[in-house]
């Protein structure tokens, strides 16, 4: 009865206990978020803060001042529109990359014996841990146009002029899966490695065929690995500011850039908070399928049946 | 038996690892070069390095960078196992669908969702109670910890998830508190989970560009803010000699740790 005690009943200890991370989370996170959506609906003004607040007390009367002006520009300007349009094509094409070159990888990696998986594993998760700044500034050098790509391609007589790749999408697009890469493979390798064999066996025992194996019985069984891969590939990606900035041309159009326009170069800061806002607006489906997929593994553990 | 085919694998591997290490091995081995170009090799050289280690600007946010970066795993790692358990060993209760949503948040949110969010916070709470006085390293601190919260509750979740319960139910039987449970038995099981989250949570916030832009005041660099005001223009070798060495440092821990590791999995 006593692990019944400790386990199954919510003692005020037990519910005081989940406060402290809660608070933590809470304040530097849900609240700040809800400011930038009041931030949002402020007008621009001088001074500091450099926003009009939300509510005025003059005379007794309180004002409720809610400006739509920063999210009538979003949603009519055309430059803002093509940017959201950019942005999850970039976003998409991304993930799609990664899923080409991530989906074999991750494959190959759990089937390889136990040594050999250890090290392929390991030589995924190593660049993960090393600098991303430094990794996309190597790019620098090897896509210029007197970079190493167009020496080495000139020097095999490949090519005759240097290919402009550097401050092109195409770059942007080579920094952004190389950059994402891992967060396909992991979740996806976490997935198939869990995979049972004897499924495969038993369906080559019935006749299937390599292809026909893997299509119906594989893939079916990493969908949720590929989902989860492809979710923390696109979501970090609309919002990517760092890969665009050093890769990309001044006409490489995504989000997270163009809200750092607007708040350190154009101090518009209720403008920022907006773009904000309808980037979190856009990735809101993508966030509550992230949760969703996080949340069955958060699952708690099924309780032992011994007692 | 299930067979693959092995030429395809071969050019699937090739090709991925390939991808993922060629620049890096460009980049480190130019770091070696005399020319100050990245484009053509002069002749073997460590006068970056020479001029890297004289660099009191990039010294300096290493410093400060480190601080930071140690600070930041610790508060995370005692948040974020704090609220992997409470999840794990505490089933559903009231909100925790909101509790996971705010934990998992930060692993994928766009960086710059969390660093304006947090400025502007910052900034209303200065306007209202006058605390904090200024951006600078309590900031950038409290950016990373809540980063870093989601990358230590996902390696120790999964961990404490794995756990043998009976040793903890051992404990409870004979009579110990679930506080000491806690500390005596699940802590000494999980602390190697602690220690990779440690170092993950450091290596975040030694990298991170975006939330300190945000919260960073006048005084206080941070390395990445540094390096990258340098290379967002161009290419810059002392950087490529920086790179080198971090890249090796990263390298050798994580491979040491990993050994660590197997070795235990095979004993």
């Amino acid at each position: 009865m006593r692990k019944l005690f400790v386990y199954d009943r919510p003692t005020l200890l037990r519910k005081l206990a989940i406060v402290p991370p809660f608070i933590w989370l809470a304040l530097f996170l849900l609240v700040p978020f809800l400011l930038v959506f009041k931030i949002s609906l402020a007008d621009l003004r001088f001074g500091i803060p450099p926003y009009t607040p939300l509510t005025t007390l003059d005379n007794e009367t309180l004002t409720l001042g809610i400006h739509l002006s920063s999210y009538k520009l979003l949603f009519t300007d055309s430059l803002y529109i093509a940017t959201y349009i950019s942005s999850a094509k970039m976003a998409l094409v991304t993930t799609l990359c990664c899923a080409l070159i991530g989906y074999p990888m991750a494959y190959y990696i759990a089937r390889a014996n136990a040594k050999a998986r250890h090290l392929m594993l390991l030589a995924v998760i190593l660049p993960f841990w090393t600098s991303l700044l430094l990794r996309v500034y190597a790019w620098v050098g090897i896509l210029r146009n007197d970079g190493l790509l167009n020496n080495a391609l000139m020097a095999l007589g490949l090519i005759d002029a240097p290919l402009e790749i550097y401050r092109t999408d195409m770059a942007v697009y080579i920094g952004l899966v190389y950059a994402y890469l891992p967060f396909f493979i992991l979740p996806l390798y976490a997935s198939l490695v869990k995979l049972d064999n004897r499924l495969l066996e038993a369906a080559y025992d019935l006749g299937a065929r390599p292809w026909q194996a893997f299509w119906q019985v594989t893939l079916p069984m990493s969908l949720p690995g590929v989902m989860a891969g492809s979710l923390l590939v696109f979501i970090p990606t609309v919002g990517e500011y760092v890969i665009p900035e050093m890769l990309g041309g001044a006409d490489t159009l995504m989000m997270g850039r163009l809200m750092w326009t607007e708040f350190f170069n154009n101090t518009d800061w209720p403008m920022a908070a907006a773009v904000t806002c309808v980037m979190v607006l856009i990735l809101i489906v993508p966030l509550a399928l992230l949760q969703y997929n996080q949340a069955s593994q958060y699952e708690p553990e099924k309780r032992r049946g011994n007692h | 038996m299930v067979t693959t085919n092995r030429y395809f694998r071969a050019f699937v591997l090739t090709l991925g690892y390939g991808f993922l290490y060629v620049p890096i091995a460009c980049l480190m081995l130019f770091s070696f070069n005399d020319s100050a170009m990245m484009t053509s090799w002069t002749g073997f050289s460590f006068r970056w390095y020479r001029e890297l280690f004289n660099d009191q600007a990039l010294l300096s946010a290493a410093g400060l960078s480190l601080q930071i970066a140690a600070l930041t795993a610790t508060a995370a790692v005692a948040l974020g196992t704090w609220a992997a358990y409470v999840l794990v060993r505490m089933g559903r209760f009231r909100g925790s669908g909101l509790y996971v949503g705010m934990l998992c948040a930060p692993l994928a949110m766009p960086e710059v969702v969390l660093g304006i969010s947090l400025l502007l916070m910052f900034v209303e709470l200065g306007g209202l109670i006058g605390w904090p006085a200024g951006n600078g390293m309590f900031t950038i601190w409290v950016g990373h910890v809540t980063l870093c919260i989601a990358y230590v509750a996902v390696v120790v979740q999964a961990r404490i998830r794995d756990l043998d319960r009976s040793l903890e139910e051992a404990a409870l039987d004979l009579g110990a508190t679930p506080l000491k449970v806690f500390f005596v038995i699940t802590l000494p099981m999980i602390a190697p989970a602690l220690m990779a989250s440690w170092l993950l949570a450091f290596t975040l916030s030694l990298d991170d560009v975006v939330i300190a832009s945000f919260l960073s005041g006048p005084g206080y660099t941070t390395l990445p803010l540094e390096v990258f005001s340098r290379v967002r223009l161009g290419l810059k070798p002392e950087i490529n000699a920086l790179a080198t060495l971090f890249i090796v440092v990263v390298g050798l821990c994580v491979i040491a740790a990993s050994k660590v590791q197997w070795r235990k999995e095979e004993t």
